[in-house]
């Protein structure tokens, strides 16, 4: 990797400014990832002195900045009562405590990974992404975006819900990424994000719409939900599981998850 | 470029590219008991305490690192003396390649929670890798020095 020049802006601005004003300047998260996301910046913008590691606990939402360790977020308590602590679970599952001492919930955003544990999770809790350009943009659009904006992703927001949830990452380590992760939310309707398929992860509509028609369900609901969600996410092969692996662990996962948020 | 670095309560001024990573840095200073292994993060044996808490050292920028506080074992000499001396009552290592790492990772759990049982100290031990053991010795040994208040 080449790094010409190291810049730690002091403001905002001044970090944006220097974002903008050459195509190969970057910024950098945690840098958990900079090995296999980087390979030649002109200037790499810290953001570490922008006061941007914190969770704040408000009435209605948490506010998470955007360089706050991933660990921060798995012990924070409050965020562990935030839908059966799904976060908590789908974090401490990331690699080990030293990588999550590093990586950041900003970079992991930013960095768009399909391997990523924690986009379906921000997904299927409506997450907000507050940008300093761009203002506020849905986790969802943000995923759908075709390219990465040049801006400073400055926190996340997360709203206060009782829900149940469920998350399930299938690797063959805990130091491996995901072969197939599924992240569940359950608060009267249905929120279902598949990851690592292994493209970046979706929701899956067509079958949370499915589920929420049922005032109650039955394992014949169930296969028809195995179906549909089998005809809309699309699932594919790469070195670190098949087409037909992925299958199966969606079909096993997605109705296990199911099961638990409705118990 | 020059930055300041306070390593094991030490401040010392160290000559930095800005893509050199702490691993690589420490190592060119002779601080050889943070070790080379996966070089990707995976195996833990380049752990060092970042402000108290244990990173990939191969994974951090040195630049990052300026005016902050890094631990290398030698500044837990005392708490890794007696982690050492229940790895030794246990037979829990044989080449010793990862104990700096593991004993400063175990450091860390230690002041981090101090009533951890065997899911926590699993949990926090899964990125450091031994591939001599079979981790249950090690496991006891890492049991009784967190039980151990002396």
């Amino acid at each position: 990797m080449e790094i010409k020049e190291y810049l730690k802006p002091k403001s905002i601005e001044e970090a944006y400014e220097a974002l903008l004003s050459n195509i190969n300047n970057k910024i950098i998260g945690g840098g958990a990832w900079i090995k296999i996301s980087l390979k030649k910046v002109d200037t790499l913008i810290s953001l570490d002195d922008l006061k941007l590691n914190y969770i704040k606990e408000e009435n209605d939402f948490f506010e998470i900045g955007s360089m706050t360790p991933l660990r921060d977020l798995e012990i924070n308590k409050g965020l562990n009562d935030l839908a059966g602590g799904i976060i908590s679970k789908a974090i401490g599952n990331i690699m080990g405590v030293s990588i999550r001492n590093i990586a950041t919930i900003g970079g992991s955003v930013m960095g768009k990974f399909a391997f990523s544990d924690l986009l379906g999770v921000l997904m299927v809790l409506d997450a907000e992404l507050i940008f300093y350009n761009s203002g506020v943009i849905s986790v969802e659009d943000f995923i759908n975006m075709p390219k990465i904006p040049k801006d400073i992703l400055l926190s996340i927001r997360l709203k206060k819900q009782t829900a149940k949830g469920y998350f399930k990452k299938v690797a063959t380590t805990h130091l491996d990424f995901s072969i197939l992760n599924l992240a569940i939310v359950y608060n009267e309707r249905f929120k279902i994000a598949i990851g690592s398929r292994p493209n970046i992860a979706v929701l899956a509509k067509r079958t949370e719409e499915y589920l929420n028609g049922f005032k109650k369900l039955d394992e014949a609901n169930l296969d028809e939900v195995v179906k549909i969600s089998l005809e809309e996410v699309k699932l594919g092969d790469n070195s670190r599981g098949s087409k037909e692996y992925r299958e199966l662990l969606m079909k096993t996962y997605l109705k296990r998850g199911i099961r638990e948020v409705i118990k | 470029m020059k930055i300041d670095l306070t390593i094991n309560k030490q401040k010392r001024t160290f000559l930095v590219e800005p893509n050199e990573y702490l691993l690589d840095v420490l190592r060119r200073y002779d601080y050889h008991s943070v070790r080379r292994g996966c070089d990707n993060t995976s195996c833990g044996v380049c752990t060092v305490l970042l402000d108290g808490k244990p990173v990939p050292s191969c994974s951090v920028l040195a630049i990052r690192c300026e005016n902050r506080d890094i631990t290398t074992v030698e500044g837990i000499e005392k708490e890794a003396e007696k982690l050492a001396h229940y790895f030794g009552e246990l037979g829990a290592d044989q080449c010793g390649y990862c104990n700096p790492s593991m004993a400063l990772t175990v450091y860390a759990l230690k002041r981090e929670n101090k009533n951890a049982g065997d899911e926590d100290i699993k949990s926090y031990l899964v990125g450091n890798l031994c591939r001599c053991t079979g981790y249950v010795a090690q496991h006891e040994a890492i049991k009784r020095y967190l039980g151990d208040e002396s």
